[in-house]
């Protein structure tokens, strides 16, 4: 419980911190923090219910990239301000961190496999993205 | 016979040339501070295009790069211009005060040199957090992530150092060497061997921890989004190479820490 909890608070903080890093609008920083912290937490649920790292991040990105498009129409701010601070904790630095290291360790067949799983975890972001962007165009065409 | 010239030459009659030129003054202006900013391609084609649209322009063309903007303008007034994009940073901050603008141009309450004044505004105030406090947000922001990647409470200390010097010493080497990648790779450098420094002074405990925390204020996450979302809008140019950009950052600072551990392993 208290591991959750703390989740909670460093996800919601670093988020918003990214959100300060890039210059956003400070009133919009709350919010930046709140999306991160929920990609986050949809990650780590996932992860913690036994599924893979890659659907995992798959529904914490869709989400990511939901919540964002809903706080840029009501607060009508471009969606890039949302869904960056909520994107990065799901970039797979360890992943990657881990396959440089077998290769300066010479262990080229471990670090080839993480190389190929950060790859994937890449391309599962790119494609939660684009999957929120798809249902969300499909909703607006449907509703009009 | 009047309907007939404009409908050949696309420019309204109600518009003088000096009006054309201060429109197109502002929509360039625009997506040049966007474009600038860290935007994505085609939220600046798609502001100019409005901006355009909204003062009565038909059919404006413009054509965005990560490097450059073309803007056109067919019919009796031509015109054509190309502004060249050198320097890129990222302020989200004036993205959305030229979306604010760009808005109210939209929606008609902002007359062309009303607008072009804003926007020169806009541009000569930096609006920038102060450095400093960039820092200490990166430093806390590291430690965050220590935190999150499961982490012990004991290493945020020297995750909190690390991340934050690490971050200053980027801004400053950016300062001095205008090469983003070179600059991230010394930065690299220089979080691998403070961090390795810790773990050998007793201070820190998991060196791989200590060293994903700090560099993560570094990960090109805006660009890996922008790549994604320019490519979706079918900017494939733009997305290939912001994509490029987001890999040669990821490349930097992973050679920078592989150069580390493999003179201290």
């Amino acid at each position: 419980m208290m591991d959750i909890f703390s989740q909670l608070v460093t996800s919601f903080v670093s988020s918003a911190l990214f959100g300060f890093i890039f210059n956003s609008p400070t009133r919009m920083l709350p919010q930046c923090g709140f999306v991160g912290m929920a990609g986050w937490i949809a990650y780590y649920a996932g992860i913690e219910l036994g599924q893979g790292v890659i659907p995992a991040t798959l529904i914490a990105a869709f989400l990511v990239t939901v919540i964002s498009q809903l706080f840029a129409k009501q607060y009508k701010t471009p969606i890039i301000v949302f869904s960056v601070a909520g994107i990065i904790p799901l970039v797979p630095g360890g992943i990657a961190y881990d396959a440089m290291r077998n290769v300066v360790e010479n262990q080229y067949d471990t670090a080839v496999q993480l190389a190929v799983k950060a790859f994937m975890i890449s391309g599962t972001i790119a494609i939660g993205l684009v999957l929120s962007e798809v249902v969300n165009q499909v909703i607006r065409k449907t509703i009009k | 016979m009047h309907t007939d010239t404009t409908i050949l030459h696309g420019a309204p009659p109600h518009l003088t040339k000096e009006e054309i030129r201060t429109i197109t003054q502002v929509c360039l202006m625009a997506g040049r501070i966007i474009l600038q900013n860290g935007g994505e391609t085609y939220r600046v084609e798609d502001t100019m295009a409005r901006i355009a649209a909204a003062y009565g322009i038909e059919d404006p063309q413009c054509f965005v790069m990560p490097t450059g903007i073309i803007f056109a303008i067919s019919g009796a007034s031509q015109a054509t211009r190309l502004f060249r994009i050198n320097e890129r940073n990222i302020n989200l901050g004036k993205v959305a005060l030229v979306n604010d603008i760009s808005r109210r141009i939209t929606s008609g309450t902002l007359q062309p040199v009303e607008a072009l004044a804003s926007l020169k505004e806009l541009e000569k105030h930096s609006r920038e957090y102060p450095a400093m406090l960039k820092v200490l947000a990166a430093a806390v922001a590291s430690g965050c992530f220590l935190i999150m990647f499961q982490g012990s409470w004991s290493d945020f200390f020297p995750v909190f150092v690390t991340g934050g010097l690490g971050f200053l010493f980027f801004l400053f080497v950016h300062s001095i060497v205008q090469i983003k990648f070179f600059a991230e790779f010394l930065t690299a450098l220089l979080i691998g061997t403070t961090a390795v420094l810790f773990v050998k002074l007793g201070l820190g405990h998991n060196l791989d921890q200590i060293i994903i925390g700090s560099v993560m204020p570094l990960v090109p996450g805006l660009h890996i989004t922008n790549a994604v979302r320019d490519l979706m809008a079918g900017h494939l140019v733009s997305g290939l190479s912001k994509g490029a950009e987001a890999f040669l950052t990821a490349f930097a600072i992973g050679s920078g820490i592989a150069t580390i551990l493999s003179i201290f392993y």
